[in-house]
């Protein structure tokens, strides 16, 4: 099978709904012409016309605005934030409106919208380009999350997510763009929302994550393994809904969890895991469940010490001796 | 240059055929009917915070009845008169400000959506729903209303120029009332006509006498028609003054005077319009009391219709989040339908 790095795959994602539902329309700044600052819809519009894939002005609530109205009149718009960082803008349509419609039309008005956008750290991108704001997204009722790990996954995930009938929020790791590489089949498939996967099964712990933190939850496990531990792996991909079931089980059946993300430490994603590992596992606990993530500081823009703030298998396995020491 | 303000009765003119005057008459006066009723049952308690209109219907329905069937309304909280024009049943608009579900989903015939409290927020909206219509070939027109204070958000900014740079069939409606709650225009902008802002975006900018049905009818009617040929957006400023409170937990007379009502209440856009009817002879007291007599019918019908809905059910704080219930949400819905909270459950 051939291989393809995220922004291949995901450029083929949105070719192949392009082709497939002439109700999806994709647009954001300057995914048109340019097709995109990280050329995620590279030859798209020249493909697909100017109709279907084009730039707006540079506004991310309208933006979100547009999308949200077009998805009104029965379109299913992909709209690209261009960072993460970027969306703040845009918060009001989002907070207000984009999780809320269908519950305040009572049903009448759902909106099948994606957004994607690029998130993380980890490549020494220009200030406030690097934000994770997945927590904000999740404590939005009425969206869903989903944070693929790798290309194959991404260009499934991509595609059940334009396909939904509610908006999803599909963040891209920065940092897996070109990074990350992956047999990757051919055509039209989907892979289903709200399911988490184990990537690898120990007994020893359990770790936790979704996106860019995959590769390094890998890693750490792969070093623990040299030193005879073995760890369980969960790639949660979908936060919201949050497959709470093989995340309860993969944590009873170790006895300790380790939650790895980027965002900020306080309040962060993270944060809901432990409590939901918390509420439904407890009795099977034998360690405290630990938090390894960014420093409760702004993701810090200074090149020589950003790769500080990010977790990497260094922490992961600090945390991780902590938890079998306890 | 200075805009024009257009108007129509101030010079004794009648630029509509009868019938059409006397739909816009009726239309107007039923909306009136509506806010006092409202305004009563929010006094008895039968009502929640309310929002009246008053001294604003030609604003409203003048731009109501310049749509087709096929077109979409956007409101914000002011917009009954809007609604009703546009075909609301009475009884979903009460259940609505009941603020009970069963008021909270408009029926599928009718092409308009929920009012937007956050203000402004449905601006850039209004610009995509429009743009599905073309996408669909549908070839519906959009109008979305905002007031003065709501011009001064980002959001209008920027869905203004979007559907300028789109070209967008949607028609801005303004109603300029002079007040952002207590916050008169001048606290607002600096710039004399909000209209004349159109120019900034690429846009046409017409103001209009609010209070003037006929002016707003037909500017309105100027602009869907341009809409719907591919000519794009028009930004539609009516001054006019809400007689009413802001809404019904508002006391205006902390910031404006009893003789600045007063002067408003002179150019109540109703009294203008039957004066004009009248001096054609097309309405006169007779008309006047069948057509109170038929309002108070209707809306006894509709009021018992009200009424008559089943109390909201708790498990419907979870229904229509997603499509499908997700787990968290399916928890919640079961312990709720049972009468209990999720704690109460096993
Ligand atoms: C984003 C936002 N900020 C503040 C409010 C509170 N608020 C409700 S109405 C209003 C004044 C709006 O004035 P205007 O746009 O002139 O409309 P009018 O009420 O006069 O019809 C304010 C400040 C709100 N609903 N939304
Ligand atoms: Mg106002």
């Amino acid at each position: 099978m051939r291989v393809l790095n995220m922004v291949q795959a995901i450029n083929e994602a949105l070719d192949l709904a392009l082709a497939r539902d002439e109700r999806v329309l994709v647009f954001g700044e300057d995914v048109g012409r340019l097709g995109g600052v990280f050329r995620v819809t590279e030859g798209l519009q020249a493909k697909r016309g100017e109709g279907r894939v084009f730039d707006t002005p540079l506004a991310e609530s309208a933006i979100l605005g547009l999308a949200i109205g077009l998805a009104m009149g029965g379109m299913r718009p992909v709209a690209e934030i261009q960072f993460a960082g970027f969306l703040y803008p845009a918060l009001d349509q989002i907070l207000s409106h984009l999780g809320r419609w269908r519950h305040r039309s009572r049903g009448r008005v759902g909106l099948p919208v994606v957004v994607r956008a690029p998130y993380g750290g980890g490549v020494h991108t220009p200030e406030q380009h690097a934000d994770s704001p997945e927590a904000l997204l999740a404590h939005t009722p009425g969206v869903k999350v989903v944070i693929p790990s790798s290309p194959d996954r991404a260009k499934g995930l991509l595609l059940s997510a334009i396909e939904d009938e509610d908006p999803v929020f599909f963040l891209e790791a920065i940092k897996l763009y070109r990074g990350a590489r992956a047999e990757v089949p051919e055509g039209y498939y989907t892979l289903p929302l709200g399911k988490a996967r184990v990537l690898r099964e120990g007994k020893a712990a359990t770790l936790i994550g979704y996106g860019g933190m995959v590769e390094v939850m890998l890693e750490a496990a792969e070093v623990a393994r040299k030193e005879g531990v073995e760890v369980t792996v969960v790639d949660l991909e979908t936060l919201v809904p949050l497959d709470e079931e093989t995340l309860l089980e993969a944590v009873r059946a170790t006895g300790r969890a380790i939650v790895v993300y980027e965002a900020m430490r306080t309040g962060g994603f993270g944060a809901e895991i432990a409590a939901r590992i918390a509420e439904g596992a407890i009795d099977y606990l034998q360690a405290p469940v630990l938090r390894v993530a960014g420093y409760d500081a702004p993701y810090p823009p200074f090149s020589a010490i950003e790769h500080l703030y990010r977790p990497n298998a260094r922490r992961v396995l600090a945390a991780l001796r902590k938890a079998l020491t306890y | 240059m200075k805009p024009k303000v257009v108007q129509y009765l101030e010079e004794g003119e009648f630029p509509l055929a009868e019938e059409e005057a006397l739909r816009l008459y009726r239309a107007m006066r039923r909306a009136r009917f509506f806010d006092e009723k409202a305004l009563t049952l929010q006094r008895q308690g039968r009502l929640g915070v309310y929002a009246p209109f008053m001294g604003q219907e030609a604003a409203q329905v003048g731009v109501a009845l310049a749509l087709e069937a096929k077109d979409w309304v956007v409101p914000s909280y002011r917009e009954s008169a809007l609604l009703l024009a546009r075909g609301l049943p009475i009884h979903t608009l009460i259940l609505y400000w009941r603020a009970h579900p069963a008021g909270w989903r408009f029926p599928e015939g009718v092409r308009a959506v929920n009012p937007y409290i956050p203000i402004a927020t449905q601006i850039p909206q209004a610009v995509g729903l429009a743009l599905a219509g073309r996408y669909r070939g549908e070839n519906w027109v959009v109008a979305t209303s905002i007031g003065d204070g709501g011009t001064s958000e980002g959001d209008f900014h920027e869905g203004l120029n979007f559907a300028a740079v789109f070209g967008a069939p949607v028609v801005f409606l303004v109603q300029n009332n002079g007040y952002a709650i207590s916050v008169p225009r001048s606290k607002q902008m600096r710039v004399d006509y909000i209209a004349r802002r159109a120019e900034g975006y690429g846009m046409p900018g017409v103001v209009v006498d609010g209070n003037d049905a006929f002016a707003v009818y037909l500017e309105a009617k100027k602009a869907v028609e341009r809409a719907r040929k591919g000519e794009g957006p028009t930004l539609l400023e009516a001054l006019t003054y809400r007689l009413a409170p802001h809404t019904t937990s508002d006391d205006p007379s902390r910031y404006r005077s009893k003789e600045e009502e007063e002067a408003w209440r002179a150019k109540d856009p109703i009294l203008r319009l039957r004066k004009a009817l009248e001096e054609r002879g097309l309405w006169d007291e007779e008309a006047e009391r069948a057509l109170l007599l038929e309002l108070e019918e209707e809306f006894q019908r509709e009021l018992a219709l009200a009424d008559e809905a089943p109390e909201p059910r708790p498990e419907e704080i979870v229904e229509h989040v997603y499509k499908e219930m997700g787990p968290d949400q399916k928890r919640a819905w079961e312990a709720l339908r049972r009468g209990l909270h999720v704690e109460e459950v096993e």
